[in-house]
């Protein structure tokens, strides 16, 4: 191609991209006078320089949005949405002919009077017809189009005066060239200097390459334009230049001091800094890759008649030029997703009692290694029940499964391949393609993805994609006679199993996990992933695990042996082998040997199904007697008390909400205005029933309960036994004083409701405003939960192991006592209701009644204090 | 009458020829790294001068008996490119140049493996032998059944 033209293409391109987010920026403050500056002078320029080169098509068009953009800064036409959607159609049709010269070296046949015609009446202030209401659902693409199609006969021909000596009819706007000559006679000026056509002399300052120092932009005047080939080399050259020096090094640390050493050390040196140096050059601001998003959020939002507001932060955040490439239809998908489906229409959003417009907000920065993307959006958030019904309905997963996943378990299917609704769509245009694509291709260049979504508040999605590419560092693992290489980045850690040490493997099934810190970790042996023939026994052979982590999946590679740990350059795999999901690469190690890089992806991938059968089997062992259903995974059994209080049915409470078991000398109860009490260690201790009368005489069974200060004694009739049980607990609303029942030791039981019987006795036990000795080193502890059964569970547990509890049944009364400047050393936040994530000047742990994630369980007394003693730790290292 | 000059080689005993230009090199395959799971037309890949090179064993791509000695000393490798990437065809023995008319081709044989017609560009009668003029690209392209498509 041309030169010359390939210059313009590349520069025009680049122009028109600006334009596209300086108009949408204008558009929202159309008082910006430099950004319509800019905006006009990029036009005029583009006209400029199809002239020169000899483009009447674009020109034309150019030049039609140049008039339009003039009357703007003159201020002599309001700037309206339509208007505006009107300049970017016609950046839009710019783009098409620009496409169309690239690939054929001509412009495209055809013309653009019915655009030109439109922009020409605009200019001359005439009313575009009213842009139509469009309704929530149908995508209208223009809505300017709608009456103007048509061009009027005056546009047609003679649409101003004929210029003889252009030999063409004025646009409006132009004045003919005698017109200009005379007006350039009159004046008075030393000089009468022969006028080319204006276009033309504009044109030839344009085709000047460097920058005019006037030209504000991104760009400075300190750089170069530099072909992306030679960078690559530049990249793969230095990349050898770092082996190469690896090897010089590994040689010298063997060999003994020599001549060689300290210049060996200062190229070693030099090396580091120019391979630093050259990974510059790939880096690019991300900010490049969000460019178009301003428009596709503009036009969106007018096709959906919802108002949003896209808003970017840390756009100057560096990231590999290949990495941004591919990470640019992603976003935009994500962007798209977010305007469709995320954001709800004005008049959703105030029913919601939020503001009208929707904010989609962007955000990249730096995080250990990684660059760290967000795309989130204050919408309607991800229906989690939804959700399920159609992962069931897709058969994505059974019914069985849908039950027993937590919320944000639900949100991650939408990554699930089969659960997107439209059919697969490889080339990714933001058009019918689904998340899990999205997915897959994060994950291609080592990335990961997350999303946390709260029904109604928004969606957020979460990218952290590693920040070098080619040069990694990797574990070298060897079984039989190979060698392979794991990058570092998913490796958790190495274990040793086997006979003479603690950790062992043991089977399920038939499949093999490993023990490690009360977590089954499914294992899988790296030669049956790769189908190399082993001996086997080798459950009694001492083996190495590679503990590894790869989105949520955790599982432990059983390898022959570990070496150790290089840098490795990953060098891309012939195509006939990349289509293997198990290598990723390969790479030239230090001695010259060449071996393959393990696509950690891949090898989870074949023991995900493993993963599942193995927490299916554990959930079977561990529920035992419990019919199947979606129950709480817990492994810690409840010590309960079971009694008889009025009736021979068995009762129960939880043995740890009891402080003492008493048999009391009934004759010692005194009758008070507020009911019976008993003088009790030394304090007055009021008693309530437990469902029978409570005995004058004899000896009364009682089970002490006591919070601080405050005790009340319970009457039973009988103390029958203390079981320990998984509590399978069905909530029931009866009466008051029962909280449900459950089956013990094959019984069902009704379960108490402590608080109720307490509460009646001694009143202030309803409110948990709990009067200990002041001593100045106890930690208070702010209670949230909503559950009471968790609640007089929790509450004298946590009491009774020396802290200050507060209680709080729900987010309001936790605010309420924050705001009244409560102040807490850790926060016990309730994970299962509304979550409270950040607590000023507290350390914040999330319980939850099933296993979830990081949440310790509730029923876990020990995982508990031990979460609160590491938080207060933690809280005094702050 | 124009020619061309076709390197000779044998795979098993099977004269075959490329066209010298579109052989890089002759080398003997050292320390190669094999690759679990490639499929058997795969031997594996080595390393020559800084370069990942994919080694094809030309046995299986064309249908032979598997060589008992795989990581034999003596084997040689036809080092070729194609579509950017290196790769070596592993050969038995390195045969000579030979200049022959381009008239003198022949069509394949029409009893001629499957496999083997369609890596075929045509034949040469030479004193007693049939040279086969082998079509590299073919070759390299893989039969395509014994690759595992990405899971």
């Amino acid at each position: 191609m041309d030169d010359l033209l390939s210059e313009f293409l590349t520069e025009t391109a680049e122009s028109l991209d600006v334009v596209d987010v300086e108009l949408v920026r204008f558009e929202s403050n159309p008082g910006d006078k430099a950004t319509l500056n800019n905006i006009f002078r990029l036009v005029h320029t583009i006209k400029g320089t199809c002239g020169f080169i000899g483009l009447p098509r674009l020109e034309s068009i150019a030049h039609a949005g140049e008039t339009l953009l003039g009357k703007f800064r003159d201020g002599a036409l309001p700037v309206t949405p339509a208007s505006v959607t009107l300049v970017l159609a016609s950046v839009d049709r710019i783009k098409l002919i620009l496409a169309h010269l690239a690939a054929e070296q001509v412009e495209p046949p055809g013309d653009d009077r019915d655009l030109i015609a439109q922009l020409e009446r605009v200019s001359q202030g005439e009313a575009i017809a009213p842009t139509p209401k469009p309704a929530p659902a149908p995508v209208i693409s223009a809505p300017v189009v709608v009456a103007e199609v048509t061009p009027g006969p005056e546009a047609q021909e003679g649409e101003g005066r004929w210029d003889g000596d252009q030999g063409r009819f004025l646009r409006p706007g132009e004045v003919s060239l005698a017109d200009l000559e005379a007006a350039f006679m009159n004046t008075e000026c030393p000089e009468v200097q022969e006028i080319k056509p204006v276009v033309a002399a504009v044109a030839a300052v344009a085709a000047v390459v460097e920058h005019d120092d006037e030209k504000k932009g991104a760009i400075g005047a300190n750089t170069i334009r530099v072909n992306v080939d030679v960078l690559e080399s530049l990249m793969t050259m230095v990349s050898e230049l770092v082996l190469t020096r690896n090897q010089l090094m590994q040689i010298l640390r063997n060999s003994v001091d020599s001549e060689f050493k300290a210049p060996l050390q200062r190229l070693s040196g030099v090396t580091a800094e120019l391979q630093e140096a050259v990974m510059k050059t790939r880096m690019q601001p991300i900010g490049s890759a969000w460019k178009k998003l301003p428009r596709i959020v503009r036009d969106a939002s007018q096709d959906l008649g919802k108002k949003i507001d896209l808003q970017m932060e840390g756009e100057n955040t560096e990231l590999d030029r290949q990495v941004l490439e591919l990470i640019k239809d992603p976003l935009t998908h994500m962007i798209r997703n977010s305007c469709d489906h995320g954001v709800e229409t004005t008049e959703q959003r105030i029913a919601a009692g939020k503001s009208e417009t929707g904010v989609i907000k962007l955000r990249a920065y730096h995080e250990g290694g990684h660059i760290i993307i967000e795309v989130s959006d204050d919408g309607a958030g991800l229906n989690t029940d939804r959700i399920r019904q159609k992962a069931v309905e897709k058969g994505v997963i059974d019914a069985t499964e849908a039950m027993a996943m937590t919320d944000p378990q639900i949100h991650r299917l939408v990554f699930a391949p089969g659960f997107s609704t439209a059919a697969k769509v490889t080339n990714m245009s933001g058009r019918g393609v689904g998340m899990d694509v999205v997915k897959t291709n994060v994950e291609q260049i080592g990335g990961t993805i997350d999303l946390r979504s709260s029904f109604g508040a928004g969606s957020t999605f979460i990218i952290k994609i590693p920040l070098t590419l080619a040069i990694i560092s990797a574990l070298i693992v060897g079984v039989e006679d190979h060698r392979f290489a794991l990058p570092q980045l998913s490796v958790i850690e190495l274990v040793r199993a086997g006979r003479r040490s603690e950790h062992r493997i043991e089977m399920i099934n038939t499949t093999r996990v490993l023990r490690l810190r009360d977590r089954m970790l499914p294992l899988v042996a790296l030669s049956d992933v790769l189908g190399l023939m082993v001996d086997d026994g080798s459950n009694d052979r001492s083996a190495c695990i590679v503990v590894m982590q790869v989105g949520e999946t955790r599982f432990g590679l059983i390898v022959d042996e570990v070496f150790d740990t290089e840098e490795i350059v990953v060098k891309p795999l012939s195509k006939r082998l990349g289509s293997m999901s198990e290598y990723s690469g390969a790479t030239i190690l230090g001695d010259g040997s060449v071996i393959m890089i393990l696509d950690p992806n891949g090898i989870s991938r074949s023991i995900a199904n493993v993963e599942r059968t193995v927490s299916r089997l554990l959930d079977e062992q561990t529920r035992a007697a419990a019919a199947a259903r979606a129950a709480q995974e817990t492994q810690t059994r409840i010590s309960m008390l079971l009694f008889t209080a009025g009736g021979s049915e068995p009762r129960a409470c939880p043995l740890s909400l009891v402080t003492r078991l008493e048999e009391i000398d009934a004759s010692t109860f005194e009758m008070t205005s507020r009911g019976l009490v008993v003088q009790y260690r030394g304090r007055l201790m009021p008693l309530a029933s437990g469902g029978g009368a409570i005995r004058r005489e004899g000896r009364q069974p009682m089970l002490v309960f006591s919070q601080g200060t405050l005790a009340v004694g319970l009457a039973v009739d009988s103390i029958l036994d203390i079981v320990e049980d998984l509590l399978d607990f069905q909530l029931t609303d009866q009466a008051p004083g029962v909280l449900g029942t459950a089956v013990l030791k094959g019984r069902s039981t009704e379960i108490i409701d402590v608080s109720h019987y307490l509460g009646q006795a001694e009143p202030a036990w309803a409110s948990a405003a709990v009067q200990l000795d002041v001593r100045a080193n106890r930690k208070r502890i702010l209670l949230i939960e909503s559950h009471p059964f968790f609640r007089n569970l929790l509450a004298p547990m946590v009491s009774a192991a020396g802290y200050d509890v507060t209680v709080a049944s729900g987010l309001e009364e936790a605010r309420a006592r924050l705001a009244a400047g409560a102040t807490f050393d850790v926060v016990l936040a309730d994970a299962d209701g509304a979550v409270i994530t950040e607590v000023e000047g507290a350390q914040v742990i999330q319980m939850s009644s099933r296993r979830d994630g990081d949440a310790v369980p509730k029923s876990d007394r020990h995982a508990l204090l031990d979460a609160i003693q590491r938080a207060i730790h933690r809280g005094e290292a702050a | 009458m124009s020619t061309c000059e076709f390197v000779t080689f044998h795979i098993a005993d099977q004269l075959f020829g490329l066209g010298v230009t579109e052989i890089h090199d002759v080398f003997r395959p050292a320390r190669m790294t094999p690759v679990p799971l490639s499929g058997s037309e795969i031997a594996g890949v080595l390393n020559i001068r800084g370069r990942i090179v994919t080694a094809i064993d030309a046995h299986s791509r064309l249908g032979l008996r598997q060589r008992e000695n795989s990581t034999n000393d003596k084997s040689l490798a036809i080092g070729v490119e194609y579509g950017g990437e290196s790769f070596g065809m592993l050969i038995d023995e390195i045969g000579d140049v030979v200049r022959l008319d381009d008239g003198d081709k022949e069509q394949n044989p029409v009893n001629l493996d499957a496999t083997w017609s369609r890596v075929s560009r045509g034949v040469y009668r030479l004193e007693g032998r049939l040279l086969i003029i082998m079509d590299i690209d073919r070759m390299l392209d893989g039969g395509g059944g014994a690759e595992r498509a990405a899971a």
